[in-house]
C-alpha cells in the first residue's frame, strides 16, 4: 500500500517476567497490523535483548499480584493466596516458585512465551534497540543480544519516535 | 480461483489470534480467503480492529457461543 504506515515507538524498562510482557504484546500486535515498530529497552528492560531471557517476577513488594496455584480445581485455583512480604522475605527460594507458577499459569491458558512473542516480533521485522548508555553503565556487549538488536542512543529514538502516532512508556 | 485457508487459533491468548493471522494471510495470494478460529473472546474486538487498521476485510465475524469465534477475513492487498 502507498499510504504511510503507521508507527508504534514503545520504550521498555523492565527487565521482570511480568513485566516483559506488555511491550513485547504491543509490539506484535501493532506489527500484527502493519504498523511500524520500534522498543527502546533501556535500564532493566536491556536484558530482553538477551539470547537468553531469564526474567523473573518477585510478589515481593508487589500487593497487586495475585498469587494463584496453576493446579487444583478451578476454586483451588481462583484461591488469591495472602502473601506477606514478611513472609515472602524471608522464605529462600520464593521468586523462584513465584516465577515457576507465574509460568506454569501462562501456559495452561495459552499465553505466549516472551521467547515466542519476541521471535514473533523479529519475524515481523519489529525495531528492537538497545540502549548504548545502559550497555556502558551495566557492562552489556552487543554479543550478548540476539543478533537482530540494534544499538542506539535516545536522541536516535527520540527522532524515531517523533514520527510515531502511538508512543508508549513501559 | 480464489483459494479458502483455515487456521486455528483455539487455546491462544492475545495477541497470537492476531500474529498468527497476518502470518497465515502474509503467505496468500489477494482474494484469497481465510477461515480463523479462536477461543479468546478478546479476539472479537481484536480482529475488527485489526482489519479496520490492515484494510483486510472481514467479510463475517461470528460468536458461535462456548467461547468459539469465527471469523472470515479476505486479502484485499
Amino acid at each position: 500500500m502507498a499510504e504511510k504506515k503507521k508507527r508504534l515507538a514503545l520504550v521498555a524498562t523492565k527487565g521482570t517476567l511480568d513485566w516483559a510482557y506488555p511491550p513485547f504484546i504491543l509490539a506484535s500486535a501493532a506489527a500484527a497490523m502493519d504498523w511500524e515498530v520500534g522498543v527502546f529497552f533501556t535500564f532493566y528492560g536491556l536484558p530482553l535483548l538477551n539470547k537468553e531471557i531469564d526474567a523473573k517476577v518477585s510478589p515481593l513488594g508487589n500487593p497487586a499480584m495475585p498469587m494463584k496455584m496453576p493446579f487444583g480445581s478451578e476454586g483451588f485455583q481462583n484461591i488469591n493466596w495472602p502473601m506477606p512480604n514478611a513472609l515472602m522475605a524471608n522464605i529462600p527460594g520464593f521468586e523462584g516458585m513465584a516465577t515457576g507458577l507465574m509460568k506454569k499459569m501462562f501456559k495452561n491458558k495459552g499465553v505466549a512465551t516472551i521467547e515466542e512473542l519476541r521471535e514473533a516480533c523479529v519475524d515481523m521485522d519489529v525495531r528492537l534497540i538497545g540502549c548504548q548508555m545502559t550497555m556502558d553503565v551495566f557492562g552489556f556487549s552487543k554479543e550478548d543480544f540476539i543478533p537482530e538488536a540494534e544499538i542506539a542512543g535516545a536522541a536516535a529514538f527520540l527522532a524515531y519516535a517523533a514520527e510515531a502516532e502511538v508512543n508508549m512508556f513501559v | 480461483m480464489a483459494e479458502v485457508k483455515t487456521l486455528d487459533c483455539s487455546g491462544m491468548l492475545c495477541p497470537m489470534p492476531v500474529v498468527k493471522t497476518r502470518k497465515a494471510l502474509k503467505a496468500m495470494e489477494i482474494g484469497d480467503v481465510l477461515e480463523m478460529l479462536s477461543t479468546d473472546p478478546g479476539s472479537m474486538p481484536d480482529m475488527h480492529a485489526w482489519a479496520k487498521q490492515t484494510g483486510h476485510e472481514l467479510i463475517e465475524a461470528k460468536d458461535e457461543g462456548d467461547n468459539v469465534f469465527r471469523f472470515t477475513i479476505k486479502k484485499t492487498h
